[in-house]
């Protein structure tokens, strides 16, 4: 009867942990949502962080993802391009590949402590376009991977098909291999917004933050996660609860994104 | 000729990662060299940590204290991590009813996608209460930050875990199921063997994950300079001593920070290296 109840026990411990996981999101979810939704006023999105709201902090972090995903998608996706369409799958390939993975998971403070060197140090200010890059680089290797596996799915027989057409190799890839892989390279580069969006630790001492409205790259610039790192630890209950409030904005909209791209790729299935 | 631009325009945009991970490497190196040379691997078990107050290019730096944390704050969340993502991995592929797959999935992935800054506040008001008024001390320290990094990277690691075990085939699970086997040793005895690299994998990697992590260990360590004695005892780690101090750091301080950077970005290179190459394997199709 020994190995029966073993096997009961282990069943039991990690259905367990299952529901040990899902309460853990649910506790967070509640606790932001509780905290956030008290902390909300109109005034939280028409003002600017000086006057308690996060107006312009939110047109910054979006304007710094954005920017950064405006450069980061073209090179991640000609990248994947290169990796599954002209290398052949030679050496090169395999170390690139290889890199590249390693990148996606080198800690984001050390990028940040990189760009720094290169992009603030030697301007003696902290500055937006140096937030840009630093999320510029966390985001290619994402798209690269994203990229090179939908890539990989797409049937040898369109690619014959275009030859048969007498496409061109660039043209084959533009309009048929590319239309083919659309929807998964759009679900990977929604998920990856998503995470830079929320990203903090590469911005703290790139583009810092900022407490005024602005869109000038070369100065100091807004950042919502960073703004929420100080709020949390000023000691007035005001600024907590603008953190508070801030939280629940940015993981809503983290949230809603990539569900948003999980929710295209499973009607394409 | 437009075929020619767009192929060598890839082949630009591959071989980019290659510079960027260079140019990190190089940079953290040239700008760590005043510190190397000063305290060479002495840094490494120093604890001192003490600038000049009237020379930024004089003063002490060792990097021990930040080293430890980070060590002990991974090896927490580890510990707690591991049998947690296993438990969800068995319970993912083998346990769950077809129609529980789904949600349960995502809801692990949402857990993966809360960005960390929001574990750090959530960690700081309401789960560092309940580990002080459990086991004593500040809030503030290893075991809060440990527990908090752990629902951190649990999702990760059981996707991963999941995954491989996904991989095992019906055939294999059956033959055994057709012996007698219970779930159990079919788990231990076929999957576990069959899995058992993926396993390995993703325990590295999420490893590798916790040793790098910034937001949610700078609300949760304490972010002090002290050896810690005991488990609830605050200290700090080498993201979070970067993410406070890094900005205004001077001169030697500052390239005592660079190694500190350097050494983290090393190790962790070499622990997603060794993950990738011979425990999962090269995904190449």
């Amino acid at each position: 009867m020994n190995r029966l109840l073993l096997n009961k026990i282990i069943l039991v411990l990690s259905t367990l942990s299952a529901v040990i996981g899902i309460s853990f999101l649910f506790w967070i979810l509640a606790t932001l949502t509780y905290k956030g939704v008290s902390s909300l006023h109109l005034s939280t999105f028409t003002q600017d962080l000086v006057n308690g709201g996060i107006r312009n902090l939110l047109v910054g972090q979006f304007t710094m993802a954005l920017i950064a995903s405006a450069i980061a998608v073209p090179i991640g996706m000609f990248a994947g391009i290169w990796l599954r369409e002209y290398s052949n799958q030679n050496k090169l390939a395999s170390v690139i590949r290889n890199l590249s993975d390693v990148m996606m998971s080198a800690p984001s403070i050390v990028i940040g402590v990189f760009v720094y060197a290169l992009f603030v140090a030697p301007f003696g200010n902290y500055n937006g376009f140096a937030g840009v890059i630093a999320l510029t680089i966390m985001m290619i290797p994402i798209i690269i991977s994203t990229t090179d596996n939908m890539l990989a799915l797409v049937p040898k027989e369109l690619r014959e098909a275009g030859i048969a057409l007498g496409g061109s190799k660039h043209t084959i890839i533009v309009q048929i291999i590319i239309k083919a892989a659309k929807v998964g390279i759009t679900t990977g580069v929604l998920l990856s917004f998503a995470r830079i969006i929320g990203e903090t630790a590469p911005l703290l001492f790139t583009s810092a933050n900022n407490q005024f409205f602005t869109m000038d790259l070369t100065g100091q610039f807004p950042s919502l996660t960073v703004s929420i790192y100080n709020l949390a630890t000023y000691p007035d209950e005001e600024s907590r609860q603008l953190a508070w409030a801030a939280s629940f904005v940015l993981t809503a909209i983290v949230l809603i994104i990539n569900l948003t791209g999980r929710y295209m790729t499973r009607n394409k299935k | 000729m437009g075929g020619k631009l767009f192929k060598n325009f890839s082949f630009f945009s591959a071989t980019l990662s290659f510079f960027i991970l260079v140019g990190i490497f190089s940079i953290l190196f040239i700008y760590a060299q005043d510190s190397i040379h000063e305290f060479g691997f002495h840094f490494l078990g120093s604890e001192v940590w003490e600038a000049d107050e009237d020379d930024a290019e004089l003063g002490v730096f060792g990097g021990y204290i930040p080293l430890l944390g980070t060590m002990l704050s991974t090896i927490i969340a580890m510990v707690i991590a591991t049998p947690l993502a296993i438990g969800i991995a068995i319970f993912l592929t083998e346990i769950a009813h077809k129609s529980l797959i789904k949600p349960v999935s995502i809801a692990i992935e949402l857990l993966a996608a809360i960005p960390s800054i929001i574990y750090g506040m959530w960690g700081l008001f309401y789960f560092a209460p309940i580990i002080q008024s459990t086991f004593g001390g500040n809030g503030v320290g290893l075991l809060t930050a440990g527990i908090v990094l752990a629902i951190m990277i649990i999702p990760f690691m059981a996707a991963i875990t999941r995954d491989s075990m996904n991989t095992v085939p019906d055939v294999l699970k059956e033959s055994a199921y057709a012996m007698g086997a219970t779930k159990f040793e079919v788990i231990k005895d076929v999957i576990m063997p069959y899995a058992k690299g993926g396993i390995i994998g993703s325990i590295i990697l999420a490893l590798g994950r916790a040793l790098g992590e910034t937001m949610a260990v700078a609300f949760l360590i304490g972010s002090v300079m002290q050896l810690p004695s005991k488990i609830t005892d605050a200290t700090t780690s080498i993201p979070v001593l970067l993410a406070n101090n890094f900005s205004e750091a001077e001169g030697l301080e500052m390239s005592s920070m660079y190694y500190l950077a350097l050494i983290l970005f090393v190790v962790s290179f070499a622990i997603i290296s060794i993950a990738k190459f011979y425990f999962l394997g090269k995904k190449v199709k």
